[in-house]
């Protein structure tokens, strides 16, 4: 008897191409806008053209007149069964449909029902709304300025636009550390507003079947269990009678985590009328309205002794929530993960404060590829970093050397209460930068200095905190954030495994079969992958925050565990022996005396429906619910080159490495892929993507003309590196989530090669994305440009 | 049989939609359809056809997603009438693979993880299909300048290029010499 | 996403769709390529009540030159036959230049030159080019055909002077009374991207002398800029540094940018000078994408 071959079952390890393409390569995948359902009936809705206004009458009289249209809802409409308003995930309300005012551009007014959509949008044009205008606040600075307008004046005791304030760390022990100082370098900047944009937008199709009670909705949802939940709670329907499917998923990356009030609306819709009512949002819509992210202003200073060893950091962050706080985040860290600041290096103290304020901006605050806002914090650290680098005249790469968390200090406890568990950092960087040249690198951009060329090189490295929970600290509204997975082998050994998470592109439905193959030895092309139905899968906190492989993956191979464990029994069954002499190989259990005599996996499959002893409990499933005991902590390294047109601002990227350590990597080919995804997010944030407005609150970015995603064209090419491996000390099989790290620690790799390029200049900061014209200014006018709201105009 | 039923208004015209019938053939298919002018063709093929594969990505013809072959041409579906399919040849992602055998690009796509989410693929896809039909040996640069008019939000397109690549080879192969000849002059490209 | 109702006529000539236009009044649109209108239509921003769709008019698809060289540009030639024409990467750089540069490569496969004239916007780059080359679009009414040098067709922000009932059949480039060269540049945040400053040069040299010069801005204006002033300093004399210098700041000086959120009045500004000054010093080199 040989051993299986892991590789060749698609075991942990194998770069096994993946199950779902089979659908998606046809055209055969099943997004929600595909679900056609009889007697269906569609949704659009009316969107507030201003940002902030006071609503003095909606006259809905000639939309009821148009023929094929069946309902007309407004604000009135839902306040009478007191869903105008619903709550966060973040312990504020929202308004569904406006009622007293609108409060930013696109806020959702009315919306109809009729036959097709085309007819709802004619009828959604045939709504009078008559507005008086209030002045709008774009930024955090307005919003706390002496009589500004308050936003909320619908909830009580709120008398400003302070949403809240936040610190962590140790304030006085921050400021002796900083009065010992050799040299403190201060950098202040704005993270601008983003947006996740998935090529697919949200929508839903609600389906309330009177007679049975049973509310059934189809939707574009990264955590269809937290939505089960959110129905219940506004709509107050019994949770055992909705059933929520998110079906293929054009992409999340944070978008589709919060409950949004088109999914309420076709709710109510579809429970008024009786039929299924579909809303499919439309490009414009899901920019405008949907779970923005970052529009963050940072404010930092790091504490130096002479020879580059950090003493102590402090940092201020002002946080543009929009009109409403409706991040999706664990609740007791009101500004997310942002205190993961400066995780990748050792620093004895630090202090954090944060402040949340109210604008008149679509809300949002989601974690768009991002851990709780881990993005910002990563991004502030390695800008800072290579900031105060310049300042101490030293070179970027050895003061990151100098003050990286050593291999031998994990588990290592930041000074804002993080442990991070494991790494190499020093060796992830060494490969970096001897993979991008780095020294030659230097001696070249010194050379085409002297002519009048700029070069840069931009480094930058993360340590990313994904997998929340563990469920001490990690809870949303209260739900603590586990996860889970089922797990059923059937007679003949093929088996389906369940989760709580919800793949959008990151390949579930290929990788957990691959867990399970490396825990028992069942080819992955014999188990089947199911998740996204609330009715079938066990309870789970979905896909977001790369927290699948972290925890659901993990639940998958503990699942897998108790699994074997029954499998064991049944051996020592079939073999005649006892459970103690049984020893698991592979596939296989044998009897260590005699390894000759073994039964496979399938054969103890078969047992337990055909053969079991006495007194055993018939079947081989199970279910397996993980509460991390820590998050798992990714690290990489990412350096860019790029040379700048010191005429027209214009940067090109030369070359890019990426050095990531996600721990053991359950399938090479899909970590690369989503390495690769979000270094492309990364170039985008940093030189095209942003989302604005004017002073009047006029979003600039609503569309894909202004809201730019690159292309292939653009798109640089990148080299990746997989050589360090530190496997998580916790997780079962010691992987670490990845889905987000490129794009979390990219973006400074790309705005410090700019920034290196242009150092002769003063220049501290460039906001992004780098535009051309940003850059061109700062060239030529030697100060740094900021890029937050109010966009500049003449 | 169809048919169309309206809510009786009480004295109301009925709708009374001007509709044109039109003609076409899909993926082969011939096809007659009673349409309304304003009707984009994204929604014919879509609702109409039930061919789900051509998918509605944005409101402004950037994303690509609904990019089907017209008379062998790439075209972004939501900016066509379905009117102006009269007479017109189509081919959707539902049309590439015959009944045994996947398109070298669908495989290509499978082979080099070409896609994550899935939901630019369709497009993506023909829009490469368009591309190797004029160009049976493209470079990586070709690739990248044809794709440039398709959004993906999830790959960062290195392997989407790696799989268009990975067909065009297959395709090479499998065509006997000689045929490989030009469609359509390939259209130069800017410098980067 | 969804346009409003309309009626749509698809005529087979020309005459019929110009009897559609004359009955139907100002509310009638032409739909040729439609990559400008249909999007317009679904964000409802245009509401047409009538579509005369021209797409099944035979003899509108050509681009062709004639025996003088005067190239004719017909109102169903789309963007790609531009892209991919010989005649054009022989003879006309500045057109050449400009042709893969416009929208992205799908919308090029239905757009039009001739609609893009029509649609005026702006930040459209074949206005610029045709402009600088001093080409004229012909347009075609009941009482019959009249030629409308497109400085005067294109009078403002999606303006043009079509009478409701005339159809630009065809645009009509002069024959150039030397060499060409010249070029196009644009400075796009990405592929698809509109210009945030766009420049045509178009120069006809003989002798050692440039006997035409044509500059056109894209995106610095409330309409396409005819740099002329810039075009005369250029014209009647050797190229040297000194005429390229005194020709980019004129045409710097006839650019009418607004700061916004593709950058400030000061930066665009600048951009047309340093294209300009990157055209007239390459001469014919190939266009490039962001400069």
């Amino acid at each position: 008897m040989t051993a299986l071959d892991e590789i060749k079952i698609g075991g942990l390890g194998a770069s096994r191409k993946r199950v779902e393409d089979n659908r998606f390569i046809r055209g055969k995948g099943n997004y929600t806008d595909d679900i056609v359902l009889p007697g269906m009936l569609h949704m659009e809705i009316l969107r507030s053209p201003l940002a902030h206004a006071r609503i003095v009458s909606i006259d809905t009289s000639k939309a009821w007149q148009i023929p094929g249209v069946h309902l007309v809802l407004t604000g009135e409409m839902m306040a009478t069964r007191n869903l105008a308003w619903m709550p966060t995930l973040s312990y504020d309300t929202q308004a569904v449909l406006a009622t007293d005012k609108v409060r930013f551009q696109g806020q959702e007014v009315a919306c109809v029902i009729a036959d097709d959509p085309y007819i709802a949008k004619d009828a959604c044009e045939a709504i009078d709304v008559e507005y008086e205008p209030l002045p709008a606040i774009v930024n955090p600075e307005q919003a706390v300025a002496e009589g500004a307008p308050v936003i909320r004046d619908d909830k009580e005791n709120q008398a400003d636009n302070v949403i809240y304030h936040w610190e962590v760390g140790d304030a006085g022990g921050t400021e002796r550390a900083f009065a010992q100082a050799d040299k403190v370098s201060r950098l202040k900047l704005h993270y601008p507003r983003s947006h996740p944009s998935p090529i697919e937008c949200c929508g839903s199709i609600a389906d309330f079947n009177r007679a049975t009670s049973k509310l059934t909705v189809y939707m574009t949802t990264q955590a269809p269990h937290i939505i089960r939940a959110a129905v219940a709670l506004v709509a107050e329907l019994p949770e055992h009678m909705i059933r929520i499917v998110s079906p293929d998923i054009g992409g999340g990356f944070g978008n589709k985590v919060p409950v949004y009030p088109g999914y309420v609306c076709s709710i109510l819709a579809s429970i008024l009328l009786e039929r299924p009512v579909k809303w499919i949002e439309d490009k414009s819509g899901n920019l405008i309205s949907t779970g923005f992210a970052r529009d963050i202003y940072l404010d930092g200073e790091v504490a130096m002794r002479k020879d580059g060893k950090i003493l102590a950091v402090r940092m201020h962050c002002d946080a543009d929530h929009g009109a409403f706080f409706s991040d999706a985040q664990p609740s007791k860290f009101k500004i997310g993960l942002l205190h993961s600041a400066f995780a990748s290096y050792d620093i004895p103290v630090g202090h954090i404060t944060a402040r949340g304020t109210y604008s008149n901006k679509a809300p949002g605050g989601v974690a768009y590829r991002c851990s709780f806002r881990v993005t910002e914090a990563m991004f502030f650290q390695e800008r800072m970093i290579q900031a105060a680098a310049h300042d101490l005249g030293m070179d970027q790469a050895e003061f990151r050397r100098i003050n990286f968390v050593r291999d031998d200090q994990f588990p290592y406890r930041t000074p804002f209460g993080f442990l991070t568990d494991s790494g190499q950092y020093a060796k992830c960087l060494d490969i970096g930068l001897n993979a991008v040249g780095y020294t030659d690198f230097l001696k070249q951009r010194a050379e085409a200095r002297a002519r009048g060329r700029r070069l840069g090189i931009g480094i930058s490295t993360m340590t990313e905190p994904l997998g929340a929970g563990n469920s001490r600290e990690y809870d949303i509204l209260g739900i603590k954030m586990f996860d889970s997975a089922d797990l059923k082998v059937h007679m003949t050994g093929k088996a389906i495994v369940r989760t709580g998470a919800r793949t959008q592109g990151q390949g579930h439905e290929t990788t957990w079969a691959q867990i399970v193959a490396h825990e028992l030895g069942i080819p992955a092309e014999d188990i089947t992958v199911e998740e996204g139905d609330t009715d079938t899968a066990p309870f789970g906190m979905g896909t977001y925050a790369s927290r699948s492989t972290p925890v659901a993956g993990a639940a998958v191979a503990m699942v897998s565990r108790k699994i074997r464990a029954k499998a064991r029994k049944l051996a020592a069954h079939l073999l005649e022996v006892s459970e103690e002499d049984v020893e698991w190989e592979l596939g296989r259990f044998y009897v260590r005396s005699a390894p000759d005599r073994g039964v496979t996996i399938q054969e103890c499959a078969m047992a337990a429906y055909s053969n079991m002893p006495d007194g055993m409990e018939p079947g081989l499933e199970n279910t397996a619910y993980y509460d991390p005991p820590n998050l798992t902590w990714p690290f990489a390294v990412y350096i860019v080159t790029v040379e700048v047109d010191p005429e027209t601002g214009v940067w090109d990227v030369l070359n890019m490495v990426a050095v990531d350590d996600c721990g053991v990597r359950i399938n090479p080919m899909i970590v690369e892929g989503q390495i690769m995804g979000g270094l492309t997010e990364a170039y985008a944030m940093s030189s095209m993507q942003f989302i604005t407005f004017d002073a009047d609150g006029n979003c600039v970015g609503s569309n894909y003309m202004d809201y730019l995603l690159p292309t292939a064209w653009e798109t640089p090419g990148y080299e990746l590196h997989s050589e360090v491996v530190t496997p998580s000390p916790h997780h079962p099989i010691g992987a670490k989530g990845i889905g987000e790290c490129a794009a979390v620690g990219g973006p400074a790799a790309f705005v410090n090669a700019v920034m290196d390029a242009i150092d002769d200049t003063g220049v501290r900061n460039i906001d992004m994305p780098l535009l051309p014209d940003r850059v061109w200014e700062a060239l030529t006018k030697r100060h740094d440009v900021s890029g937050a709201p109010p966009v500049r105009s003449d | 049989m169809t048919s169309t039923v309206y809510d009786d208004r009480d004295g109301q015209e009925a709708t009374g939609v001007p509709m044109r019938r039109i003609k076409f053939t899909i993926n082969g298919d011939k096809k007659v359809a009673e349409v309304e002018p304003r009707l984009l063709l994204a929604h014919l093929i879509r609702q109409g056809l039930s061919l789900t594969g051509t998918h509605m990505g944005c409101d402004t013809t950037n994303c690509g997603a609904c990019t089907v072959l017209v008379d062998g041409r790439a075209v972004k579906s939501c900016t066509m009438l379905a009117v102006q399919a009269d007479g017109h040849e189509i081919t959707t992602v539902e049309g590439m693979a015959s009944a045994s055998e996947l398109h070298p690009l669908q495989e290509g796509f499978k082979e080099e993880h070409g896609l994550q989410c899935g939901f630019c693929t369709p497009g993506m896809m023909l829009s490469a299909k368009a591309l190797l039909d004029a160009n049976p040996d493209p470079t990586e640069e070709d690739v990248r300048w044809a794709l440039s008019g398709n959004l993906c939000r999830c790959t960062g397109y290195q392997n989407i290029v790696k799989s268009v690549l990975w067909a065009a080879a297959k395709l090479r192969a499998q065509a006997p010499a000689g045929e490989a000849a030009l469609a359509d002059e390939p259209a130069p490209e800017p410098e980067a | 996403m969804y346009p409003s109702r309309f009626r749509y006529e698809a005529p087979q000539s020309l005459d019929e769709a110009i009897g559609l236009l004359h009955e139907a009044g100002d509310d009638a649109k032409v739909l040729a390529g439609g990559q400008s209108l249909v999007p317009l239509m679904k964000l409802r921003f245009a509401s047409p009540e009538l579509i005369v769709d021209i797409n099944n008019i035979g003899g509108l698809a050509y681009h062709r030159a004639d025996a003088d060289g005067t190239l004719r540009i017909g109102a169903l030639c789309r963007h790609v036959d531009l892209e991919r024409s010989h005649l054009l990467r022989s003879s006309q750089p500045t057109m050449a230049g400009a042709a893969p540069l416009i929208a992205d490569p799908i919308v090029r496969n239905r757009g039009t030159l001739v609609g893009s004239l029509c649609h005026a916007d702006p930040q459209g780059d074949w206005a610029s080019v045709v402009t600088a080359l001093g080409g004229t679009v012909i347009a075609q009414g009941p009482s019959g055909r009249r030629a409308i040098a497109v400085t005067d067709f294109v009078t403002g922000p999606f303006e043009n002077t079509l009478q409701p009932d005339e159809i630009a059949v065809e645009a009509v480039i002069p024959a150039a009374q030397g060499t060409r060269s010249g070029g196009y540049l644009k400075l796009e945040r990405r592929v698809g991207d509109f210009a945030t400053v766009g420049v045509a040069v178009a120069l006809e040299t003989s002798g050692g002398n440039v006997a035409r010069a044509g500059i056109a801005l894209t995106g610095v204006g409330g309409t396409t800029i005819a740099a002329t002033a810039a075009a005369a300093a250029l014209t009647g004399k050797p190229l040297t540094a000194e005429s390229i210098a005194e020709a980019a700041e004129l045409a710097a000086q006839a650019a009418q940018p607004r700061t916004d959120h593709r950058g400030s009045a000061e930066y665009k500004r600048h951009m047309v000078h340093t294209f300009v000054t990157r055209l007239l010093s390459r001469g014919s080199e190939p266009a490039e994408r962001a400069a």
